[in-house]
């Protein structure tokens, strides 16, 4: 095994609440990862908690409503409330001057060292407000270099503004993209204000659209980043997002997030008064896979609030509101550039490793002569959720796992005697718990104690605590690799045998061959 | 007649404030919007439409005050003593 390989097995774990932003695991979606993107979309994704799946658990966002005026009427906003660009009657809590704005990301920053993305989306529409926006992001990028920036739009004003997006650096913008033909568009909005005039009916949706279309075509030239955005009206625009799809796929934009309409009456929305439904669950989701073909689709997509705060799936804005970041003197703000470039690194490492570990698993055993290995028994400490976050002295009974190459099988439990109580172990207990382990080479926990550490080596059983909170079965494969090369690098032997050889005797059944005597013949 | 925002309706959203060629309209100290009737010439000399009222996002909320009702040239007086011919 070369030098890299031996890196990732010593794998470093983000404690469990940084590494997850997400309470529903399983309704995180399919948005791209490395294999099916191109390089560079994926380098300026990877850190984007909203594109990126994966970045989603690690990395926060944050929105700043700088922006209360809109230059189009959308027939799922009540104006009198704030945009819902992001497809939801926005309900931001406070307005903010660029000024504040700045200050409550650095304040945020400064808190929340996930934070890597800030974006104006709201309350109105952030180029309906250039001045706003764009001093806005103008302030941040001095003030915190590091943070990228980022921007959602109706479209309308987009032309216009591709030149100074891309002189701020703005390199993630989302456009919310309904129709591309007017006949459904004049359903959706009412008018627009353009060239100082107010458009109605299908005039206003086909410059709407026209100007939609034209700017995600200039941003995409320039290499920015545009995800579409479209709100899933049924009977209006449902099976017409199919078309959107494609001609937004056509001109570049790399992600596609389809929304349901939320039409409650009490928004007091157009759609809302008139009784216009938003899609089931069934209606969204077969008009989304439809789409999956053609482009990448985003389904973890929580709705956020335009002044949303954190990781998405959770909202930490009330921490932050407008009095207390005014009462924030502004140099009390540290922003420590380090300590955030060191969280990033930390992650990188985290993500590099596990994205490592699934390429290893994949390969894993083949043409290392691992699958020539016998399994070996493996004990298991665990709460729950398939993850091994147990300690060893709270646990009453472990899962014992069948290890080979290929396969980590769970063969059964193990009752013990709970070791730790009061919080100091009872030598009678430990023995217990070696007894009843006895035929495993190892035992995984999330923890453990430096004496029970002790005489479970005594006992030739590996304390195996570099896996906690993780996977089970993905860490017992990858352990596995690990412990042939510790045993064929005479790392495990020697441990195991110095001065403490008494240990090896007896205990050990088939089919595990007793650990540290797996014969280097049978290797090759 | 010079342009008035009625205040109950206003949002506060700052659509208009930037759209008047004249200037006239500013916020008030509690984040609402207003119009100064001695600079509105209800867009006479620039555009065919008044621009608040274009933009404004709530009906009835931007509306030419009853009680400052002008005529054309009035208004174009005004906007030649603003901004020159
Ligand atoms: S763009 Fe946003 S603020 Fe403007 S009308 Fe549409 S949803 Fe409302
Ligand atoms: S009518 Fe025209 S000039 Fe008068 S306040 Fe409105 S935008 Fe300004
Ligand atoms: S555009 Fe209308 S709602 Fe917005 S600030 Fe002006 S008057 Fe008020």
């Amino acid at each position: 095994m070369d030098k890299k390989d031996s890196e990732f097995l010593k794998i470093i774990q983000e404690p469990e609440t940084e590494a997850s932003g997400c309470s529903e695991k399983s309704t995180c979606g399919s948005s791209a990862g490395p294999a099916d993107m191109d390089p560079e979309v994926w380098e300026k994704v990877k850190n984007h908690p909203c594109y990126s799946e994966e970045a989603h658990h690690f990395y926060a966002r944050m929105h700043v409503a700088v922006a209360p005026a809109c230059n189009i009427q959308c027939n799922y906003c009540n104006r009198k409330y704030d945009c819902s660009n992001e497809s939801r009657p926005g309900v931001v809590s406070e307005r903010l001057t660029p000024e504040l704005a700045a200050k409550k990301v650095l304040a945020v920053a400064s808190e929340i060292h996930q934070m890597t993305v800030v974006g104006i989306a709201g309350a109105g529409d952030s180029l309906a407000n250039p001045e706003k926006t764009f001093k806005t992001f103008e302030l941040i990028s001095k003030a915190a270099p590091d943070i990228k920036l980022c921007l959602s739009t109706n479209g309308l004003a987009l032309p216009d503004m591709v030149d100074r997006i891309a002189d701020y650096n703005v390199d993630h913008v989302t456009v919310t993209i309904n129709m591309v033909d007017p006949e459904v568009g004049e359903r959706i909005y009412p008018w627009i204000y353009f060239n100082k005039k107010r458009w109605k009916g299908r005039d206003a949706a086909r410059i709407l659209s026209e100007r939609q279309l034209l700017g995600l075509e200039m941003l995409t030239a320039r290499k920015i980043l545009v995800k579409v955005n479209s709100v899933m009206i049924p009977g209006v625009n449902d099976e017409h997002l199919k078309a959107v799809n494609r001609e937004v796929k056509k001109r570049g934009a790399f992600l596609h997030n389809i929304m349901p309409l939320i039409s409650e009456p009490e928004h007091g929305t157009f759609y809302g008064l008139t009784g216009q439904r938003g899609p089931t669950a069934e209606e969204l989701k077969h008009l989304q896979d439809s789409c999956e073909g053609e482009m990448n689709m985003m389904r973890h997509c929580r709705q956020c609030r335009a002044d949303a705060v954190g990781l998405l799936g959770e909202d930490r804005s009330s921490e932050f509101t407008n009095e207390k970041i005014e009462a924030i003197e502004i140099a009390d703000v540290s922003y420590d550039l380090s300590a955030r470039e060191a969280y990033r690194d930390k992650v990188e490492e985290t993500r590099e490793k596990e994205r490592k570990i699934k390429e290893m698993l994949a390969g894993l055993g083949r043409g290392k002569g691992l699958e020539e290995e016998a399994p070996v028994l493996v004990a298991v400490a665990t709460a729950g959720e398939g993850l091994i976050n147990q300690h060893f002295g709270h646990a009453r009974e472990f899962q014992v796992y069948e290890v080979s190459a290929t396969e980590a099988k769970f063969i059964g439990h193990r009752r013990v005697d709970l070791y730790c109580e009061g919080g100091y172990g009872e030598d009678d207990s430990l023995s217990r718990i070696t007894e009843a382990l006895s035929d495993c080479v190892g035992v995984m926990v999330a923890k453990v104690g430096g004496c029970p550490k002790k005489t479970l080596e005594e006992a030739g059983i590996l304390p195996i605590d570099g896996y906690a909170y993780q996977s089970i079965k993905p860490s017992l494969l990858q352990w596995f690799s690990e412990y042939v090369e510790g045993i064929r690098s005479g790392k495990i032997v020697p441990k195991s045998s110095s001065g403490q050889t008494k240990i090896r005797s007896g205990a050990f059944t088939a089919p595990s061959p007793a650990p540290g005597q797996i014969p280097l013949a049978i290797l090759k | 007649m010079a342009y008035t925002i009625v205040l109950e309706n206003c949002t506060g959203c700052s659509a208009c404030e930037p759209e008047c060629p004249n200037s006239a309209i500013s916020a008030t100290a509690d984040g609402l919007y207003q119009i100064d009737s001695d600079l509105c010439t209800e867009c006479v000399g620039f555009f065919e439409e008044a621009q608040c009222t274009a933009v404004c996002p709530i009906e009835e909320t931007c509306i030419p005050d009853p009680a400052l009702v002008e005529d054309r040239e009035t208004l174009m007086a005004r906007k030649i003593k603003l901004h020159g011919e």
